[in-house]
């Protein structure tokens, strides 16, 4: 038996850096430095953990969509275990809405052939958190998202997704789209010989035409949504700071009296 | 006018105060039709109709507990078929839960429409709804449309104050025909959340949180009392989840809930962007910690420099003082 998953990782801003957009209201990605998206370690460390502890001959291929510096979280990737990586390139995919990056992403994952997807909760700059449940409609398999623990056994994927009113145990068959929280357990460090070998790994480059899909199904063109406006949050207006000498609860307490929270 | 669906979130029949903000923000570019599934949906209608809607869709079958999101799904494609087919549709309203926005987005894909999810507020325009959205950690806001199909938006929690504006909240029940992957994910177990008797924290007025500055499990006890005397929830930061002294429920951040209460109180949490992300859009900000560097005091209205075993009980002390 051999057991194919596909963990779709995304590069983003970094989040510490000054992020913000460009003129055609896209973010900007020039002037800020780019990383692999941190929640999405966590479904590289899911995928690595399943295939390590797995009988079956597994592969762990990661798949990103976005720019050429994307490279970059792949390269990541793959010097924490994975085994190959696929990059989704074309510059008509400029400005591509959560619809169409779930379009391309699932094309992605048909043409490479899958057993098991999983992706992390949320992205860090988006955070939209739909893109799992979308692929799981497009690809027609059942979605298995948010989970906290998983595990993979006989063709079937278990999972435990932590909710608002109840922690839910789940199953599915496979193939299956799973998505992991960072509650699943923390995303190891690439060691050298990690990094070594990440370096001869092989990393596919596909552009739309490869995918079959037209420049008008994708981009800023063929986006469902549109934004009008983007502003910078205006600066908070400094507030007051005090140091407790003894009464620092007190003045407190009168400052909540004064706003009517008391 | 148009009608605007609006999905119901409700525990055994008592709605969730998020959907009566969904119903007040539907009003403002149609005619509010809410959708209820699963046990209780019918006790749903009372408080829907109390707050606008003028119809109320309802479907109750075992699969919405058995299986995950994709009979949600099935039935909120055939409220908006249903709809559709009588009138005309404006938007589709779903609430920014996890499980809300799973929701909403497959839905949108199978209507052909586009998705704004987490918008805080919504207002009509010349080509449609136009939402607003708080982003980068609420360091930008946007204002975005859904260019393609009948707009689907997700609401986040506190996004507006909601008023009642009683309608006929007629029950109709919903014909719904669940699709081949409506049973594709099964439930196997379910452990209920224990009730601490706190508002809820999405959705409460006040927030007061403890970080790793707390310094323990047991010390959470002070950020509790703190917040019984307000009548707030209790948050945490990642650090204080991390070490096992609150549960991960009452995270509050980018991987936890993003809050947006009138007023929130950090204690002992520097303020990572992380933690922003889930807290900078609050009314008021109060924070208290030791380290006058601390990133948290970039945001505050009102903070006081000092250690919170001081202040803290102090502060509790004073409130439940003046509240006689
Ligand atoms: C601030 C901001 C707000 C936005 N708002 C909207 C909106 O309201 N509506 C809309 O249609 N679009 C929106 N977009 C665009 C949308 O976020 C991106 O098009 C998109 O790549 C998918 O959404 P996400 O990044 O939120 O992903 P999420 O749904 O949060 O991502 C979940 C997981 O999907 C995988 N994934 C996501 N994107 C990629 C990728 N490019 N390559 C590989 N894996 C990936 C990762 O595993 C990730 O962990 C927004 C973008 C930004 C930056
Ligand atoms: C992908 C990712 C997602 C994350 N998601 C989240 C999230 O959802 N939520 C979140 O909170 N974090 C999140 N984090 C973690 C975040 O980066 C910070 O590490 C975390 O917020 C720090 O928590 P803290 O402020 O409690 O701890 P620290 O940063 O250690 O700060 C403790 C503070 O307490 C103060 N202090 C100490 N003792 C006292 C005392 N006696 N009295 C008063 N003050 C005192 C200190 O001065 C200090 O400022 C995430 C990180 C990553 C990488």
């Amino acid at each position: 038996m051999s057991l194919r998953i596909v963990v779709t990782v995304k590069y983003v801003p970094d989040a510490t850096g000054d992020r913000h957009f460009a003129d055609d209201l896209t973010v900007d990605r020039d002037d800020v430095d780019g990383l692999l998206s941190e929640l999405d370690e966590y479904a590289v460390e899911q995928a690595l953990q399943i295939s390590e502890n797995s009988d079956d001959d597994v592969e762990v291929t990661v798949l990103t969509v976005g720019p050429e510096d994307a490279k970059d979280a792949l390269r990541k990737a793959l010097s924490m275990g994975a085994d190959k990586a696929i990059h989704v390139e074309d510059d008509d995919l400029h400005g591509t809405d959560v619809i169409g990056t779930s379009l391309v992403l699932a094309k992605a994952i048909e043409k490479a052939g899958y057993d098991l997807v999983i992706s992390g909760l949320a992205s860090t700059d988006g955070t939209m958190g739909v893109v799992p449940a979308l692929l799981a409609e497009r690809l027609g398999v059942p979605q298995v998202t948010l989970l906290s623990e998983v595990s993979v056994e006989d063709g079937t994927v278990k999972g435990r997704r932590d909710g608002d009113a109840a922690s839910e145990q789940l199953e599915a068959s496979l193939p299956a789209v799973v998505s992991v929280t960072d509650q699943s357990g923390e995303a190891r460090y690439p060691s050298f010989k990690g990094i070594m070998a990440a370096k001869k790994k092989p990393v596919e480059s596909w552009d739309l035409s490869d995918l079959e899909l037209e420049a008008e199904e994708v981009g800023l063109e063929g986006a469902w949504t549109a934004v009008d406006s983007a502003s910078a949050r205006p600066a908070r207006t400094a507030g007051t700071i005090v140091k407790d000498e003894g009464e620092g609860g007190k003045q407190l307490a009168e400052f909540l009296a004064g706003q009517k929270f008391i | 006018m148009a009608e605007v669906l609006v999905y119901v979130d409700h525990v055994d029949g008592a709605v969730r105060k998020p959907t009566l903000e969904l119903l007040t923000l539907a009003r403002r570019i149609g005619e509010p039709v809410a959708v209820a599934l699963g046990a209780g949906a019918g006790d749903t209608a009372a408080a829907l109709a109390e707050h606008g809607a003028v119809k109320v869709l309802t479907h109750d079958a075992s699969e919405y507990a058995d299986y995950l999101v994709v009979p949600k799904v099935d039935a909120l494609q055939a409220a908006v078929e249903s709809v559709s087919a009588a009138g005309s549709l404006a938007a589709v309203l779903v609430p920014s839960s996890a499980e809300g926005k799973e929701i909403a987005a497959r839905l949108a894909l199978r209507i052909g429409s586009g998705i704004i999810t987490d918008a805080v507020d919504l207002e009509a325009g010349d080509e449609g709804p136009v939402a607003t959205q708080s982003v980068f950690a609420a360091s930008f806001t946007t204002k975005s449309r859904v260019s393609k199909g009948v707009p689907v938006v997700t609401v986040k929690p506190n996004s507006t104050a909601v008023e009642a504006a009683p309608a006929a909240g007629a029950v109709e029940s919903l014909a719904v025909t669940f699709s081949a992957q409506a049973t594709g994910t099964k439930v196997t177990g379910r452990t209920p959340r224990e009730s601490t008797g706190r508002p809820e924290l999405t959705e409460a007025a006040i927030v007061v949180s403890g970080g790793r500055g707390v310094n323990g499990a047991e010390n959470f006890a002070l950020i509790e009392s703190l917040a019984d005397s307000l009548g707030a929830a209790v948050g945490a930061s990642r650090a204080a989840v991390d070490a096992g002294w609150y549960p991960h429920t009452n995270q509050v951040g980018q991987t936890g809930k993003s809050v947006s209460p009138q007023l929130y109180i950090a204690n002992g949490i520097s303020g990572a962007i992380q933690h922003r992300a889930g807290m900078q859009t609050s009314k008021t900000i109060v924070a208290v910690n030791k380290d006058a560097e601390a990133p948290i005091f970039d945001l505050v209205d009102y903070g006081v420099v000092g250690d919170l075993f001081d202040v803290v009980p102090q502060l509790t002390e004073e409130i439940n003082t003046r509240k006689g």
